[in-house]
């Protein structure tokens, strides 16, 4: 068993710590003796669809995020649709949500174009919503609290083609209003938060893992728990955090 | 001068702001460092230009992510040094109101010398108008304040073109950040280190201004040497690190206890043995010494002064403990806490550490930063690894993740036991090395001055 994982533009997107995130599925795996492969693919690189179980796009500066864009759709957006289509996990924050989705449009009306992977739609706003922010989301039946940062000045409305990943207990999410946070279609997940997202959500990393190797090998994969004490008492600080955030 | 219709308008505006740092001394609000300035500023937006206007022989200002103040310490002793008396805002109040305290206080001293903070430098430096202003750096740091570095950046871009001729720029070429600011014909005085015994294999993973600021392509390396700090250029147009005129020509670093270092500057060597460890600290040196070589203070002024400078609070600062010494060493974002475990790695045999991470306004509430930290090299040469403060549990998932066995991993967010916890760890005779965020800096401080051991703080120089 392997848990083989593609990170989308390390170099350009990783503002937020996003290698956190990655660190988090390789310890994860190898704890429970699961090999874990982590390939990188850059600017003009092509990447294969079923070469990968696991998608993973990070956030980047603004400067970063206009030179990745056109290179996502010209370069890895059929893949990335294909890999999604066939059941592959996608996990994009932040900035990789906003270019996940149909594009970000700038105050001064620029733009950035999307690849559509999720049905959203991205509009900056005056200021940027920043803080703890937390959560509750429900994957496979199971309901949970998931925590973390937030912090971007782009408000991101959804189509009816895709659900929120989840609904805000305390913080602003996807756009302040809605009461939603991210967004989720198949195996897809966009999502404002960062911190980063995983260390602090182990329920969260273990099922992606789960759904990728259910991929790869047709059928749910026994995951052996782990003594996550370290993260239960972290998870509790940022909940604590994001709670008198709102109030 | 409108000032001067309303003189007692003016006196009595002061007189209100002196009045509110003694009020807050008393209540117990701290040492006042802000407070009257910003009582002041809200009677007088003109204030600092007016108070200013007292400093005869002018003004320098400092600003960069790192290394703001302890390149204000080397540049005062320079100054001192040449027979200035110089009013500095040494408590690292670095906003309007800090520097308007500073000035409401000023006695005879005719030098200003300032650190300010990367955002507000525009506006400070329109108000203080500076014979000299030093450009250092700019690395991720408290991104929930600040937003993102090319904000800042164009900030520096904007004051840079509407700056007087008269005044200096100071500016780091080994910064690929700080180039194309909008220079123009203008002439800088560039300052680098030279010396590339002490590259890097790699630039580090989520090293900021990767791209070039003329035509976005990227920025490549023959010698990255700290962060994204180096001798850089363009992949693509012809945009390359300046050559610098003030240049560290040979870096001697000797662990956590200093270094020696050449400086080659037009007007011949400064040769000093700083009391401060890392390349971090050759930069600062370098750009104190390239500021007041812009204020016209002589090779021999300037050598003597860089030895005798001594860390300033928190940063490198060594402190007495029952049975070990303590080094502080301020980590407050990842290109400093690096530089920091870059440090330590040059010391002999297992290490004691203790670090400690809070998540107010002063430290960023945001901490993925400790992510960015490259912590791994440091872990197998850890004997003891306390953790603390607000977020000690993230700490302790930093660690966890970056395969430090769970044993070593001990996380106490109180500080006072974890301070007892680390001292009971280290071994006897050595040393302790505290890496803590900016207030737990100022909360361990704290405590060591409660237990007593402030009183016997001493330094290296």
């Amino acid at each position: 068993m392997k848990l083989r994982i593609c990170h989308l533009y390390p170099r350009e997107l990783n503002i937020y710590a996003d290698r956190g995130n990655i660190a988090v599925f390789r310890q994860r795996t190898g704890w429970r003796g699961i090999d874990c492969e982590v390939v990188e693919a850059g600017l003009d690189e092509a990447i294969d669809p079923d070469a990968h179980d696991l998608f993973y796009l990070g956030g980047g500066q603004d400067r970063d995020q206009a030179l990745v864009a056109p290179d996502l759709v010209a370069t890895k957006s059929d893949a990335l649709h294909r890999a999604a289509d066939s059941g592959a996990v996608v996990l994009a924050v932040c900035g990789g949500y906003q270019l996940a989705g149909h594009g970000y449009k700038a105050t001064d009306s620029s733009a950035l174009p999307g690849i559509g992977l999720i049905d959203a739609d991205t509009v900056a706003g005056s200021d940027r919503l920043i803080g703890d922010l937390a959560i509750e989301v429900e994957l496979d039946g199971e309901l949970q609290r998931v925590v973390g940062y937030e912090n971007h000045a782009g408000r991101t409305r959804l189509g009816p083609d895709v659900q929120p990943f989840g609904k805000v207990l305390a913080g602003a999410g996807n756009d302040s209003e809605s009461g939603y946070e991210g967004a989720m279609r198949d195996r897809v997940i966009g999502t404002y938060l960062h911190g980063p997202l995983l260390p602090k959500n182990p329920w969260l990393a273990d099922r992606l893992i789960s759904w990728a190797l259910q991929r790869r090998t047709g059928r749910v994969p026994e995951l052996e728990p782990l003594a996550d004490e370290l993260e239960a008492k972290a998870r509790q600080v940022a909940i604590g955090r994001a709670g008198r955030r709102s109030g | 001068m409108a000032l001067s219709t309303m003189p007692s308008m003016r006196r009595l505006a002061y007189g209100i702001a002196r009045a509110a740092g003694v009020a807050s001394r008393r209540l117990g609000r701290g040492g006042g460092t802000s407070v009257p300035g910003a009582v002041l500023l809200r009677l007088r937006p003109n204030a600092i230009a007016e108070l200013a206007g007292g400093l005869q022989d002018g003004a320098a200002c400092i600003s960069a992510t790192n290394g703001k103040t302890t390149t204000a310490r080397l540049l005062a002793e320079c100054l001192e040094q040449d027979g200035t008396k110089v009013l500095a805002n040494t408590a690292g109040a670095n906003l309007g109101s800090g520097i308007t305290t500073v000035l409401l206080a000023r006695t005879d001293e005719r030098f200003g010398l300032f650190e300010i903070d990367e955002a507000a430098l525009p506006a400070l430096a329109d108000a203080l108008r500076p014979r000299v202003i030093v450009l250092m750096n700019l690395f991720r740091d408290q991104l929930d304040r600040y937003g993102e570095l090319e904000t800042i950046a164009d900030l520096w871009g904007n004051l840079v073109r509407d700056l007087p001729t008269e005044t200096a720029l100071v500016v780091n070429a080994d910064d690929p950040g700080l180039a194309e600011l909008g220079f123009g014909d203008r002439e800088v005085l560039w300052f680098g280190v030279e010396d590339t015994r002490h590259a890097l294999e790699d630039v580090p993973h989520a090293a900021d201004a990767r791209r070039c600021r003329r035509c976005g392509s990227g920025v490549v390396y023959d010698a990255p040497l700290l962060g994204h700090l180096g001798h850089w250029r363009c992949e693509s147009c012809d945009l390359a690190r300046a050559r610098p005129v003030v240049a560290a020509s040979r870096v001697d670093l000797d662990g956590v206890h200093g270094q020696d270092i050449v400086i080659t500057t037009p007007h011949g060597e400064v040769r000093s043995r700083l009391a401060l460890p890392g390349l971090h600290n050759a930069y600062n040196a370098t750009a104190a010494t390239a500021a007041a070589i812009a204020l016209g203070i002589e090779p021999q002024v300037i050598s003597p002064a860089l030895s005798a400078t001594a860390p300033a609070f928190g940063r490198a600062e060594r402190v007495r403990l029952e049975a070990q010494d303590m080094l502080i060493l301020l980590a407050k974002n990842p290109a400093g806490v690096n530089q920091n475990v870059r440090t330590l790695l040059l010391e002999d045999g297992p290490l004691d550490v203790m670090i400690g991470l809070n998540d107010r306004t002063a430290d960023g509430q945001d901490v993925s930063w400790i992510w960015d930290v490259d912590y791994e090299p440091l872990i197998p040469r850890l004997r003891s690894l306390t953790l603390t403060g607000d977020r000690a549990y993230d700490l302790g998932l930093r660690f966890r993740y970056a395969g430090a066995a769970d044993e070593l991993i001990h996380t106490q967010p109180n500080l006072p036991l974890a301070l007892d916890r680390a001292t009971r760890e280290a071994a006897s005779g050595g040393t302790l090395f505290a890496l803590p965020s900016y207030t737990a800096m100022l909360d361990l401080r704290q405590e060591l001055v409660r237990r007593g051991v402030a009183t016997e703080f001493w330094r290296d120089g």
